[in-house]
């Protein structure tokens, strides 16, 4: 079999570039996924719902006629109050229970956000124009669309925004002590419940700017907020919980891994390819914990 | 509690009640009027076709009764159609099914929209020996189960696009092609696939990327940078309307240059709408345009149908409305030449339609599949400043309303 990524070698930078900037997007939405996974212990199936509804905000400002690039500042924001109203509805009743009851609890918001998004906005696929224009690289045999380029600078812009804010704010010392040791932290004056609802906030409002990226990047629809969730939780699992820069770097992984595994196996194999990948990952991961146990018997 | 228990059961014996008296009065035939069932998705994915296929029901149901109704044994009668939703969802769909006609009595049904439900309720309709007749699944494998009450009026999903491989081999000077695909993984798109398969066999054209999109895919930059880099003369697409949607922005934003796109799902994905000029020479496979010259003595013609469409629900009929309104103009034809409400005499008046409506002419093959209409093709064409972008019929030349513009200008010209 002979593969056009080797006959064509621009396109190996172009698979490696593609996937990295893919990557990024789904990298912001997997470190809210971590952070609320680690702070209130809760696997967030609607994590892609979120993303979308970000995107749909981004795509009523294009309707009105305000360039969607805005939508990653009014996004987050309104979103940020989304995630609150969502956990002081349901979540603040399953934090401190079984991981089921929480994956029960998001999985039935994330229905409910699917079909009200449907009943709001419709169940046409809808895309916000960003009108950015293209870069050409390599006397054209490389081509990034600046949407994209745009939306991956705007994921680590923020990313970077809010490790500086979770170590330097008060809020920031308070989310990561609560993660760490939650009943110490409440012993030692963190208001708890206050952290879990911002905690949740920070994590939609993340969703907010990353569908806000999506908008323009990609195409929109109520039912298409599923991949994002899988996507992000892979990426999580992969890197581990609470560590951003392994976030970073697997989400762009994942990316490019995904790419790559188009041009060599075919565009049927790719989301399979990615998917082994995990099992890989997993088995490997058990095979290394089960050698470290092993002293203790 | 106990109490609540009581409550719980006389409400529950209540509405077994209800449902068990309710059931025998509906009929398939009560007083003047034929009672049709249908299932169609108003909430779920896919509910703005859902919601078009019932307008194009409703219109024609309103059109029949108020110019007489269906005639049978020298009574007119009128249409009446029971409606469930199958919330996007087959496995609904086929409870649906079997709730019309066990339930509700329902002796006569019409389709949901999308293959994957016709699909989930042809064999409940076939149990019942029920005829159905649908006019949203195109699926070639709906028309290969030897299903003996089931009725399409659309053409097969086969047929789609091999009239845009026919049309690239005859602007190559009858030479054959280079063709490069891209099609979801679904039973629609595949056989779309099938069919410029055998379209590339019969031209002896050749297959370069035949690339099978994942459903969750919303992004081909992969595949379109595979196009780019091996220059085919035609490049084929199908993926609902997300495919569609995702093709047009992405090749607009890597300016791949391809003398011809041709895709499905164009108009439902609102194409020249929501992505203007850069939507603009897509070649896009339709089952009808207002513009065709059919003609019926119900809806007139397309344009008036169209006229009509607007007037009734404020915006243009897809062709998922047209084809919904020809579903009934099929039944009260079988309705009448039958005589007579027994469904086996019915099913046996709709084998042996051939009849041409506004919406093309219909004639049914074995499988049930409507073989007497081909498929159109439009080109979108914009204006200069590329404000208003229209659909122009351009193939089979028969009907052509424009010339085809081919090649594609390359985007450094456009």
């Amino acid at each position: 079999m002979d593969f056009l990524i080797f006959q064509a070698p621009m396109l190996m930078v172009q698979a490696t570039m593609d996937g990295l900037v893919i990557g990024i997007i789904f990298a912001l939405v997997a470190y809210g996924m971590a952070l609320q996974w680690g702070v209130m212990n809760i696997i967030n199936i609607a994590q892609g719902e979120l993303v979308i509804m970000g995107g749909y905000i981004a795509y009523f400002l294009y309707v009105a006629g305000i360039h969607p690039a805005f939508g990653v500042l009014l996004s987050p924001i309104i979103m940020f109050f989304v995630g609150v109203g969502i956990y002081k509805l349901v979540i603040n009743k399953v934090v401190d229970r079984d991981l089921f009851i929480s994956i029960l609890a998001t999985f039935g918001i994330s229905i409910l956000a699917q079909q009200l998004m449907n009943f709001a906005f419709g169940a046409d696929v809808v895309v916000a124009d960003s009108g950015f224009g293209t870069l050409m690289m390599f006397d054209n045999s490389v081509v990034l669309p600046m949407s994209k380029l745009f939306s991956a600078s705007v994921c680590i812009i923020s990313a970077i925004i809010l490790v500086a804010y979770m170590k330097r704010s008060k809020l920031g010392r308070a989310i990561r002590a609560t993660a760490q040791n939650a009943r110490a932290a409440k012993i030692l004056g963190v208001d708890t419940e206050k952290v879990y609802a911002a905690t949740f906030g920070i994590n939609a409002a993340l969703c907010g700017i990353a569908g806000a990226c999506v908008a323009m990047t990609f195409t929109l629809h109520p039912y298409t907020g599923l991949p994002y969730t899988i996507r992000s939780f892979m990426i999580v699992i992969i890197a581990g919980l609470g560590n951003l820069p392994a976030v970073a770097v697997s989400g762009m992984g994942l990316g490019v891994f995904e790419e790559w595994s188009d041009y060599l196996l075919g565009t049927e194999f790719r989301i399979a390819a990615v998917f082994s990948l995990l099992v890989i990952i997993l088995v490997w991961r058990r095979f290394k914990l089960a050698r470290k146990r092993e002293y203790l018997k | 509690m106990n109490n609540f228990k009581k409550i719980f059961i006389s409400f529950l014996s209540a509405l077994i009640l209800t449902v068990v008296n309710t059931s025998s009065s509906f009929a398939k035939v009560e007083g003047d009027t034929i009672v049709l069932g249908a299932a169609v998705s108003l909430t779920g994915k896919y509910s703005s076709n859902g919601v078009h296929t019932q307008n194009g029901y409703n219109l024609a149901v309103e059109r029949i009764n108020s110019m007489g109704g269906v005639k049978v044994k020298g009574k007119n009668y009128k249409f009446k159609i029971i409606y469930y939703d199958d919330e996007s969802n087959s496995g609904r769909a086929a409870q649906l099914a079997e709730r019309l006609i066990k339930q509700d009595g329902v002796q006569y049904m019409l389709g949901p929209y999308s293959s994957g439900l016709t699909k989930a309720m042809a064999p409940v309709t076939e149990k019942y020996k029920i005829p159905m007749v649908e006019a949203n699944g195109a699926s070639r494998s709906l028309f290969t189960k030897g299903y003996k009450y089931l009725f399409a009026v659309l053409a097969p999903a086969n047929l789609y696009l091999d009239v845009a491989v026919d049309l690239a081999v005859e602007k190559n000077g009858g030479k054959p092609v280079k063709i490069a695909m891209a099609f979801e993984q679904d039973a629609f798109s595949q056989d779309v696939r099938l069919g410029i398969l055998d379209a590339a066999k019969r031209t002896k054209s050749k297959i370069i990327i035949d690339d099978k999109l994942p459903k969750e895919l919303n992004d081909m930059a992969a595949t379109l940078a595979k196009v780019k880099a091996v220059k085919p003369d035609v490049l084929v697409v199908s993926g609902h309307t997300k495919g569609a949607l995702t093709a047009v922005k992405q090749i607009a934003e890597m300016k791949v240059d391809v003398p011809m796109l041709a895709m499905t799902h164009c108009d439902a994905a609102k194409l020249s709408k929501q992505h203007g000029k850069k939507a603009e020479y897509a070649l896009c496979a339709s089952q009808w345009h207002k513009t065709l010259s059919y003609t019926d003595a119900f809806f007139k013609d397309g344009m008036t149908y169209d006229a009509d469409f607007k007037k009734a629900f404020g915006y243009a009929p897809p062709y998922q409305a047209a084809e919904s309104s020809a579903a009934l103009l099929v039944f009260k034809d079988a309705f009448e030449r039958a005589n007579d409400f027994n469904t086996k005499k019915v099913r046996n008046a709709l084998a042996k339609t051939d009849m041409q409506t506004f919406y093309g002419n219909i004639k049914f093959a074995k499988g049930g599949q409507n073989v007497s209409k081909p498929m159109v093709l439009f080109q979108v064409i914009c204006n200069a400043d590329g404000s208003k972008c229209e659909n122009k019929v351009v193939a089979p030349t028969k009907w052509a309303s424009a010339k085809l513009v081919h090649p594609t200008p390359s985007w450094s010209k456009r």
